[in-house]
């Protein structure tokens, strides 16, 4: 009888040759020499298989090629591109201002978090300063977003795995902030709400008491999400101890938000290098020790609740107040302010003819998305359009880490896998 | 080691005094202090700090900044390319930007390479995350990363001609795709 060590020998300890070792191990405990051969050999079908680019779970345009040793995966390749409409070679061909609709369109599941952080970038490159109420603004819809993002996660990542009731219920409260959004921006799923110096206009009257509707709601609905999904035996077997990356390895890989903190790295840009008045809310950063699927999945689960405080306090810090900061050649002057006065009809017409002129510079601007940190690198070489930018995005730095996690797994955790990792590939293929 | 460890102590005291304006950054005087030449050339502006790091020693410079306890640059953000345009020389620029998951501090490493030898080490070997940022370089600049373990083309077919966030490479390319 041989034991051969090969190189996948991994399969014998995930169970791939189950039946032979459960005899081996029975006759063992037995003392009774086993009755078959143990082979551990490869098998001669060896395949490699291409999961997506239109599979349902890829979320979207990914492709894998799989190398399969019976269900067992030795390899994935993620291949990806299939979205590419280079839009960072865009912005050097559009002003300032018009590369905000462009953001919209990467992580289309929060675009809010991907408008702050440009403009945010150039605002940094103009040094403006940006007045409270619309900061304050600006963190209470992105924090919003955020629950929205998490949502649709939370939603598919279920339908992925075979539930798919959980899906009706999390859109059902995503519609409710959408619907919120769309009322202060006019967009649902592009809003494009924030711009350089301020925001496009402020809430609408009423807003704060819908949102105050949404806050009181919001922890009944998170109940149900728990009591749909937390305490299903199916979903804890198909999640606990897969997918398994540990904290030294998630950092080297550059893993960021949910999905290093389910690592147990308690690492939140809004605390690292906060933005925005991060530093004056009161939240706490979950982390889970776990480092599976599971570990994932909690701390987005807790993540929304400690959005949903954030949101509280945002509301409770709402005072009256400008929401455009004081530059007139930058920040658009107000329609009836164009109306009536001269100047203002200038400034209107050289911003949007001409666009206006940023200093030489170059700006790293990270923030906490809530797929993890989105940096965006804006470059300047004056002039009204910029000379490069360039969006990190969460969502192509954690998939780049899929092969490590997905080495000896089933084909069926794969896509538990993906889903936990929260991709969006118009932000990897930008 | 009985020199390294007060030498870790100042460098800590620099860093929460946190020096502003013309001093150099404490980062760029570490770099300095292991080798003189790792440092070519320091920015600080609009709180950043940048170092042009000469390109034969990137990987040394990075490990150095990954290893030193009192900087602990564990955590590679992003690698960027920059087209300066056809006529500038040094053309090309490839940034660097560092963070530290444990101090929270962050740091921006530029290379700067010339049109006909675009070629930088990997620094792969540092941190692996730095696997696919090289592979969008390469696919978009056409900087080579010697050493690289997968230099393939990341975001454009395999086929593509040119590299598209070159400043000489048309907007909508040369002529459409086709697949055949």
């Amino acid at each position: 009888m041989s034991h051969v060590q090969s190189p996948r020998s991994k399969a014998a300890d995930i169970g791939h040759w189950t039946l032979d070792l459960g005899l081996l191990e029975m006759s063992s405990v037995a003392n009774i020499p086993p009755q078959f051969e143990v082979v551990d050999r490869p098998l001669d079908t060896q395949m490699t298989i291409s999961m997506g680019p239109q599979h349902p779970s890829t979320h979207g345009v990914l492709r894998l090629e799989l190398v399969l040793d019976g269900e067992m995966v030795v390899k994935a390749t993620p291949d990806i591109g299939y979205l590419h409409t280079g839009m960072e070679k865009l912005f050097e061909y559009r002003k300032y201002q018009q590369g905000i609709v462009i953001t919209d369109r990467m992580d289309y599941l929060n675009p809010l978090g991907n408008n702050l952080a440009y403009v945010m970038a150039v605002e940094k490159l103009l040094e403006l300063e940006i007045p409270e109420r619309a900061q304050t603004i600006r963190v209470l819809t992105c924090e919003m977003q955020r629950i929205a993002s998490h949502l649709v996660w939370l939603g598919t990542h279920a339908l992925d795995i075979g539930a798919m009731t959980v899906f009706f219920y999390a859109f059902r409260e995503r519609e409710k902030i959408l619907n919120l959004i769309e009322a202060a921006s006019g967009g649902r799923l592009t809003p494009s709400y924030f711009r350089i110096g301020g925001l496009m206009m402020d809430i609408p009257a009423g807003f704060e008491r819908r949102v105050q509707q949404f806050l009181d709601e919001f922890p009944k609905a998170v109940k149900e999400f728990h009591t749909l999904v937390s305490g299903n035996r199916i979903f804890q077997k198909r999640t606990q101890g897969v997918g398994v990356i540990t904290a030294e390895d998630a950092i080297d890989w550059g893993l960021s938000g949910p999905s290093l903190r389910g690592s147990g790295v308690a690492l939140d840009i809004r605390r690292a290098n906060p933005y925005c008045g991060y530093e004056n809310y009161d939240f706490e950063i979950p982390t889970e020790p776990d480092c599976d699927v599971w570990a994932r999945y909690m701390v987005r689960m807790r993540e929304m609740l400690e959005s949903h405080k954030i949101v509280i306090q945002a509301l409770a810090r709402l005072k009256p107040g400008p929401v455009k900061a004081d530059a007139p050649k930058i920040v658009l002057p107000d329609r009836e302010a164009m109306k009536t006065h001269m100047d203002a009809l200038i400034h209107h017409f050289l911003i949007v003819a001409e666009g206006f002129d940023v200093p030489a510079g170059e700006v790293y601007m990270p923030i906490e998305a809530s797929k993890g940190e989105l940096g965006v690198y804006v470059q300047s070489t004056g002039g009204p359009k910029p000379a490069r930018v360039h969006f990190r995005g969460p969502s192509f730095v954690n998939l780049s880490a899929l092969p490590h996690m997905s080495h000896g797994a089933m084909v069926a955790d794969i896509v538990a896998i993906i889903g936990s990792l929260d991709i969006v590939l118009g932000e990897i293929d930008r | 080691m009985e020199e390294q460890k007060p030498q870790a102590a100042d460098l800590e005291n620099k860093l929460n005094s946190n020096p502003e304006g013309k001093t150099p950054s404490p980062f760029a005087a570490a770099l300095q202090r292991e080798h003189p030449e790792w440092v070519a050339h320091e920015v600080e502006a609009l709180g950043e700090t940048t170092i042009i790091v000469p390109r034969e020693y990137i990987v040394a410079a990075c490990h150095f900044l990954k290893t030193e306890p009192g900087l602990n640059f564990n955590f590679l953000s992003d690698v960027c390319g920059f087209d300066r345009g056809p006529e500038e020389e040094p053309r090309f620029e490839v940034n660097y930007h560092l963070f530290s998951t444990t101090r929270f501090h962050r740091l921006r490493l530029k290379v700067l390479l010339n049109e006909d030898d675009a070629h930088v080490p990997t620094v792969t070997g540092v941190w692996r995350t730095a696997n696919w940022h090289e592979r969008e370089t390469f696919d978009l600049f056409g900087v080579v990363f010697d050493e690289h373990p997968d230099l393939r083309r990341i975001l454009l077919p395999d086929d593509w001609q040119g590299h598209a966030l070159r400043k000489d490479f048309p907007l909508r390319g040369y002529e459409p795709y086709s697949l055949e």
